[in-house]
């Protein structure tokens, strides 16, 4: 269960999208993202999903990398289509008792689940291929100009590139002390969802307390080596633009643009 | 020159109850004197609790004295101004080798002191190299830490410390999560920088092997320094040690033994060699006398 998260995992490879900066990353995610809630008809949907399979093509990261991650939310996924699918008013093509499924409701949860699948793809492609501290340098590049606002840029980027370091021995943690706990007599695997949830408790408390101390730890080695905040600070890998990433922005804004005339045009089916 | 000079140095924080009341002061350092010259490889023994971690943190100014005075390299740890300064000089190794590395890859954490300190981009690739490749970690320089041994961990975080290039290499306790060759890896670098580069090292331990090739060895006893002297020296009495509940390296503990039971041998022995050496001798003389 556990080692199904890939959010945040980087997959090492020499590709295009590895190249790119990942300011253009991150503004190309967030123009994909806007795409998915403004399209609409089959032509937009042709559309989105042949350009998200040549960047995937691109990005030569394997297919079935990216369908692990969404293993973890097919819960999530089941959750929205059936609120969709029951609770959507219209004329009803299918009665059963209270069950009642209308026309409008089954589109809505079609295109409801693969609006959250390729979300998911999208912006897992975009910590695919980018490493996390590249990805926390180009979020606190990008947003900077909110440091005149009094948000802490430098700070949160720093503790995110820090909580993706961490992700993967906090996990071997929770895996070890699962098994330390089990050799105890623990069961975490049968019983209903109180008595499971009730089970997770002595898993969480040490975890917990280990990462407290962790996190001491790290607070204490990192001032050792002179950390004082974002302030003064040089970069050792500074962004910097090349002719690609320029290129890369002009194809993102054209895929916008084709988005939204697919949408308002009016061959659109 | 004196680059660590310690005098009178104390450190007392108070002992709270759970309401966090004031229910006493414990003394962890007490009126410690110390001085390291400039290019000495320092051993500090001492059990759980002696102080020798304290005294560690007051090297780089994460502590401060309560009383005495602390000079790092011509500069007082208790002015706040100098901190930064001392940091640079003085750097730090700890004993978890998971809780220190802050990048995902390893030559991004190596350059994060010199990026803390203000290096500029080209300068921080070059001594990025020069230190990955100064503990033999070069060739892992795009690997993420997570797939490293324990060894290969402290070693890319003594490169990290190498990198804002300190006259001084605190370690504290870094061999004391890692299997035996992990260990040896780790001592083996320390040594090769004190060697080649010139840098002092402070190797806090409690593996007495460790500190065999040391040049001089402080003995640490609740906040007090106990023992100080060569290691020949420290050894040499081992009732001594045994009080103060710290153990001798294998091979002097057995001549220890073999002189009690009224073989001649010399005294303090360290190395296997010496034992080897010193009982030849003692067989020849059996033979011609």
């Amino acid at each position: 269960m556990l080692r199904d998260i890939t959010i945040g995992q980087y997959y090492p490879a020499d590709s295009i999208l590895h190249k790119l900066d990942p300011r253009v990353k991150l503004f190309s995610t967030f123009i994909y993202i806007i795409s998915l809630f403004i399209f609409k008809g089959l032509s937009g949907y042709i559309f989105i999903t042949l350009s998200l399979a040549i960047v995937i093509r691109l990005s030569k990261v394997p297919f079935s990398f990216m369908i692990r991650g969404l293993r973890s939310i097919v819960i999530l996924l089941l959750i929205a289509a059936i609120c969709n699918l029951l609770l959507t008013p219209g004329v009803p093509m299918f009665q059963y008792g209270f069950i009642r499924i209308t026309k409008i409701g089954l589109e809505n949860a079609v295109l409801m689940t693969i609006r959250m699948i390729y979300l998911i793809i999208g912006s897992s492609l975009m910590t695919l291929t980018t490493t996390p501290n590249a990805l926390t340098d180009g979020l606190e590049k990008s947003l900077s100009g909110l440091n005149r606002f009094g948000v802490p840029v430098h700070e949160v980027s720093m503790m995110m590139s820090i909580a993706l370091r961490f992700i993967p021995i906090l996990i071997e943690e929770t895996d070890k002390i699962m098994k330390a706990q089990m050799a105890r007599g623990a069961d975490f695997e049968s019983g209903g969802l109180v008595k499971r949830v009730k089970s997770m408790v002595p898993l969480l408390v040490p975890l917990f307390v280990s990462a407290f101390r962790r996190a001491s730890d790290l607070a204490l080695a990192m001032e050792a080596r002179c950390y004082h905040g974002g302030e003064g600070r040089t970069r050792m890998k500074p962004l910097k633009y090349h002719l690609s990433d320029y290129k890369a922005y002009v194809v993102s804004v054209l895929y916008l643009v084709i988005v939204v005339v697919l949408r308002f045009h009016r061959f659109s089916l | 020159m004196n680059i660590i000079e310690a005098i009178g140095l104390t450190h007392e924080y108070f002992r709270r109850d759970e309401e966090g009341n004031v229910e006493g002061i414990s003394v962890a350092l007490d009126k410690v004197d110390l001085d390291v010259r400039e290019g000495q490889f320092i051993a500090i023994l001492g059990h759980n609790g002696s102080g020798k971690s304290t005294l560690a943190r007051h090297i780089n100014a994460l502590l401060v004295p309560s009383e005495g005075t602390l000079i790092v390299d011509g500069m007082d740890t208790s002015d706040p101004a100098n901190v930064y300064d001392i940091r640079q000089s003085a750097g730090m190794v700890f004993q978890n080798p998971d809780n220190q590395i802050v990048a995902s890859v390893v030559e991004e954490d190596v350059g994060f002191g010199p990026e803390n300190i203000g290096v500029p981009t080209e300068e921080i690739w070059q001594r990025v190299e020069r230190s990955l490749k100064g503990v033999g970690m070069w060739k892992y320089r795009s690997k993420s830490p997570n797939r490293l041994s324990g060894g290969q961990k402290q070693r890319v975080a003594i490169a990290g410390v190498m990198a804002m290039e300190p006259k001084c290499i605190i370690l504290d306790e870094p061999t004391a999560m890692l299997d035996p060759q992990g260990r040896s890896e780790v001592v083996r670098v320390a040594h090769e920088l004190n060697k080649k580069k010139g840098v002092t090292i402070i190797l806090i331990t409690h593996y007495m092997e460790e500190v065999v090739d040391a040049d001089y060895v402080y003995v640490m006893d609740h906040g007090h320094i106990v023992l100080r002297g060569t290691p020949r020296e420290i050894f040499s009495d081992v009732e001594l040690l045994r009080k103060y509940r710290m153990d001798v390296p294998q091979i002097t503990e057995l001549a220890y033994e073999l002189k009690r039971s009224g073989l001649p041998l010399d005294d303090a022995i360290l190395t296997e060699q010496e034992l080897v050496d010193s009982l030849t001798r003692l067989a020849l003389s059996g033979r011609n006398g």
